[in-house]
Formats: C-alpha cells, sequence, structure tokens
C-alpha cells in the first residue's frame, strides 16, 4: 500500500510556459501554494485515522464565529484562517514533523522533479446533454435524421427489466466537482512567491482553490524535454543519401 | 487578457530581447538549431512571415516557403533559443495580419511587394549596417 503524503493548500494563478535549456518549450501551471499552518491533528487513539488539519488564508474576524474563534485560539493561532482541510498523513508522520501551529511553506513540503497531485474543483459547465457530458457521439447529421442530432440513442430494453438501469448515462449538470490532476511533475519553485510550477493543466479556474500533494502513486517521472526531430533532408530526391555526410 | 503578474514576471523571465521587429509580409532567414546526429547545426528557413501570435514569451510566428515546388509553413516560438537568430530579407508592403490568402496563390501572384533591407539579428548588426552607409558618404 502506498503511503500517504503532505500536501498544501493553494490557489491556481493560470497557465503559462516554460522553456527548457535546449529551447523546447512547455506548458505548465502555477499554483500560489501556502503559507499553510497547522491547525490540528488527529490520530489514530482518538480519532482513528492520522492526519494533519491545515489552515490556509485569512479569514476576516468579523465572518468568524464565536466556537471556531475559540477552537483557533485553543490552538494558540492568532489569525483564523479562511480555509481548513485535513491531510492524511503515515502516523510517524503526522504525530512528529507537524505540530500544531507551525507555518509550512512550498519550499518546505516540495522540490523540483518531485511527482505530485492537484486536487481542484473543476469549472461548472451547467446542464449539459450527453454528447458533451459523456462524450457521446450522438445521431448522424443526414440520412433522413430529424429531431435526434444530439440525442443519446435508447435508454433501455422493453418488458424485460422494464425499467431503465441505474447509473445510465443521461444528460444533467456537468462539472463543479472534485477531480484530481495526478503524476504531474513540479516544474520549477518560485521560493520569494511561494509559487509552484507544475507540469501540465490542473482542475479548476484561476484563482480556485488546490491542494498540491506527493502523487499516491509511485511512479518516477522526470521533466524530459522532449527529443528533437531530427533534420531530414530538404530534397526528397535526396533521401537516397541519407546518413551520409553532407556539405 | 488581463494576466496574473506573477505570471508575467514568469515569462518575462524568458523573453529574449534581441530579436528584431518584424511583421506579416516581411521575408525573413531563420536560423533555427538543428539537432543531426549528436551534432548541432545551423539551418536556415527563409520564408515570408504569414502571421504572428502575440502573447509575451508565449509568441510565436508562422513561416512560409514554397520548397521544391510544395508549400511548407512552419510556426517557431518566437523567445526559443533554438532560434540563433532572424534576418529580415525584405520588408513586405501588406495590408492585413494574417496572410493565409498566400495559402492559395502560386507562383508570380504569390509575391510581396516591398523593398529589400537586410538586418540582422544581433544587438550590434545595427552599427554594421550604419557603417557601410557612412563610407558612401
Amino acid at each position: 500500500m502506498s503511503s500517504f503524503k503532505m500536501g498544501l493548500l493553494g490557489r491556481k494563478l493560470g497557465m503559462t510556459q516554460v522553456f527548457h535549456e535546449d529551447g523546447t518549450a512547455l506548458g505548465c501551471t502555477a499554483l500560489a501554494i501556502g503559507p499553510c499552518v497547522v491547525t490540528g491533528q488527529r490520530t489514530k487513539e482518538k480519532h482513528g485515522y492520522a492526519a494533519v488539519q491545515l489552515g490556509f488564508e485569512e479569514r476576516n474576524l468579523r465572518a468568524l464565529r464565536r466556537p471556531q474563534a475559540g477552537y483557533f485560539k485553543k490552538a494558540g493561532i492568532e489569525k483564523a484562517p479562511a480555509v481548513l482541510r485535513e491531510i492524511r498523513l503515515d502516523e510517524k508522520d503526522a504525530a512528529g514533523q507537524y505540530e500544531v501551529g507551525k507555518v509550512l511553506k512550498a519550499e518546505e513540503i516540495f522540490k523540483m522533479g518531485d511527482v505530485v497531485d492537484v486536487v481542484g474543483v473543476t469549472k461548472g459547465k451547467g446542464y449539459q446533454g450527453v454528447m458533451k457530458r459523456h462524450r457521446m457521439a450522438g445521431d448522424s447529421a443526414t440520412h433522413g435524421t430529424h429531431e435526434f442530432f444530439r440525442h443519446g440513442g435508447s435508454i433501455g430494453c422493453r418488458l424485460t427489466p422494464g425499467r431503465v438501469h441505474k447509473g445510465k448515462r443521461m444528460s444533467g449538470l456537468m462539472g463543479n466537482v472534485k477531480n484530481t490532476s495526478s503524476d504531474l511533475v513540479v516544474v520549477k519553485i518560485l521560493e520569494d512567491k511561494g509559487v509552484v510550477l507544475v507540469k501540465g493543466a490542473v482542475p479548476g479556474p484561476a484563482n480556485g482553490l488546490v491542494l498540491l500533494k506527493g502523487s499516491t502513486k509511485d511512479v518516477k517521472k522526470y521533466i524530459v524535454p522532449r527529443p528533437l526531430k531530427e533534420a531530414e533532408s530538404k530534397n526528397p530526391m535526396k533521401a537516397s543519401k541519407k546518413g551520409q555526410t553532407q556539405k | 487578457m488581463s494576466q496574473n503578474p506573477v505570471i508575467r514576471d514568469i515569462e518575462k523571465s524568458f523573453r529574449r530581447d534581441n530579436i528584431p521587429e518584424f511583421r506579416s509580409g516581411d521575408s525573413v532567414r531563420v536560423h533555427t538549431l538543428i539537432k543531426e546526429g549528436d551534432k548541432e547545426r545551423v539551418q536556415i528557413f527563409e520564408g515570408v512571415v504569414i502571421g504572428q501570435h502575440r502573447g509575451g514569451a508565449r509568441a510565436t510566428f508562422t513561416v512560409r516557403k514554397i520548397s521544391y515546388g510544395v508549400g511548407v509553413e512552419r510556426i517557431f516560438p518566437l523567445h526559443t533559443s533554438r532560434i540563433e537568430k532572424i534576418e529580415i530579407v525584405q520588408k513586405g508592403r501588406v495590408r492585413r495580419s494574417r496572410l493565409n490568402y498566400l495559402r492559395d496563390l502560386k507562383g508570380r501572384a504569390a509575391r510581396i511587394k516591398g523593398q529589400k533591407t537586410i538586418v540582422d539579428a544581433g544587438a550590434t548588426q545595427p552599427d554594421a549596417v550604419a557603417a557601410p552607409a557612412a563610407v558612401a558618404t
């Protein structure tokens, strides 16, 4: 079983592009990660599982309810965080490394080349039909089809089973669900800004809350520049001379 | 499109400042680094710029040429280090920013009017151009 890995909360800034040293480009997402404060701990004895509770950003004091204020006061945290999330960890990590009140920054948890997962909430798409929502094919545009172009087709049989199967894919609300982009690679960490660049796309809109954590899978990935295409002979008629030295 | 200041800074760090100004319709020679086996050499791609995609460090430009009777278009990232330099062979006089109509034209019809000027990509080059002119006067 794979072990739990530490993560931090942050916000998605948007996508950008960086150049490898050899001049090839790589699309990546900039995430403003942390700083997060440890607001609580979950232990096996008391709660049945081991985790740390992280707080992120600050909450307007007026919006803070008395019971919550008391909770943070007890934990010794002066600035009440706006977002609280639990990160499951292995027992030994949760108890030892992250005591309550500790402030964690991106560069303390992550480093370049780490394989990470990014959890976010996808952009809401509203009520969508089956073609967009479930990638169904729809019906043919010609051959006499009418009023059936974007339909999903039949949804079942007749007397047997006499009902529509549970989980039958139909139209409905799409997006605005939790989603994880797994096995991305940390391209770069800008320590002064607390910004982490990860390779590829990340769920959610710009400014959306994300959780960046070590990959749950034990995969090894590296940021390898795409191999450059070898030059081919300019003249198709000279293709037979390939491999020979060019002047 | 407004851009996050952090992202703007990241992209700024990748920008090259030794790129000459050119526009759609200009003829350019793009000196690109080509990998051949384990060696690298410079290959020149000469053609007409038929479009530019602006966007800071993510900017690209498209060059079209006719190679052995076949139209070839190549999209270069403007700020990549794989481009050694860009020479401007001719400033073209065109009236639009995307010259996609060139794809439908052939031969003499596909020419673009303009004046011949050779401007180099190097920062020192403007002096080099200026020097012969001084000799002439």
